[in-house]
């Protein structure tokens, strides 16, 4: 499918870098004019995805993440986040509600959230490689102020 | 993010407004730490009212604080939410296990 539009950001593995993630994301998006709903949905899986990485993909070093995002035709997002970091073992194990290595802090519902935000989530990883994360959403096109 | 508290007749209510997402969920833990260990409530309300974005980071903050409260022998609610957050905590099922009104 071509891209009509994209973005490219890539910054390291800093925690402070989720919100601005999740914004440019959303901001980038807001061309599609998406529902607050819709936004709201697209920044959570931007949010739980760029996490993941900061925590899982670099827990002990400072690694580099990119995110992408580009319109598709027809009025949907796909979203890719991209780290080279240690890599997911299971994939399948890590995907299940409330899997989690990240302790306390984390509660394992990351990739639950990002499956029910978002209408597709592919998930590819090697380990020692590191894991990229595509996810793809429709935004329905309205009738008004188009 | 933004944490506001108050502390009265053995209620601790922590109010939460901007955006609670994993950078900001590690300070916010600790701090609901050291004041459940300050207050030993008997109750604890967590009012999102003025929250503008959550993610599941946030069901970690409200688990956790379950739990230090069960300990405590006193029990948590978690008011005011927000749409987008309502959302994340319904996808994670977290009333089965947390007041949420």
């Amino acid at each position: 499918m071509r891209a009509e539009n994209y973005i490219t950001m890539e910054f390291p593995s800093r925690s402070v870098n989720e919100g601005f993630a999740r914004m440019a994301v959303a901001s980038f998006a807001a061309q599609l004019d998406p529902t607050l709903e819709e936004l709201g949905d697209i920044k959570t899986a931007v949010s739980e995805a760029v996490t993941n990485a900061i925590v899982h993909a670099y827990p002990d070093t400072l690694g580099r993440i990119v995110v992408k995002a580009r319109l598709l035709e027809g009025g949907g997002l796909e979203v890719t986040v991209r780290d080279w970091g240690r890599g997911i073992p299971d994939i399948a194990k890590a995907r299940e509600p409330l899997y989690t290595t990240g302790g306390e802090e984390r509660s394992g519902m990351g990739f639950t959230i990002m499956e029910s935000f978002m209408d597709t989530l592919r998930v590819t990883s090697k380990e020692g490689q590191g894991t990229k994360v595509v996810m793809r959403r429709r935004i329905v096109q309205r009738l008004s102020g188009r | 993010m933004d944490i506001k508290t108050t502390a009265a007749d053995r209620t601790l209510t922590i109010s939460l407004g901007g955006e609670l997402d994993h950078h900001g969920a590690r300070g916010l833990m600790e701090q609901v730490d050291r004041l459940m260990e300050q207050e030993l409530p008997r109750k604890t309300v967590i009012d999102l009212k003025d929250l503008t974005f959550m993610d599941s980071s946030g069901i970690a903050v409200i688990l956790r604080a379950k739990r230090r409260m069960e300990a405590l022998g006193g029990n948590l609610v978690v008011v005011n939410i927000p749409k987008q957050a309502a959302k994340v905590l319904e996808t994670a099922g977290l009333g089965r296990y947390v007041k949420l009104i």
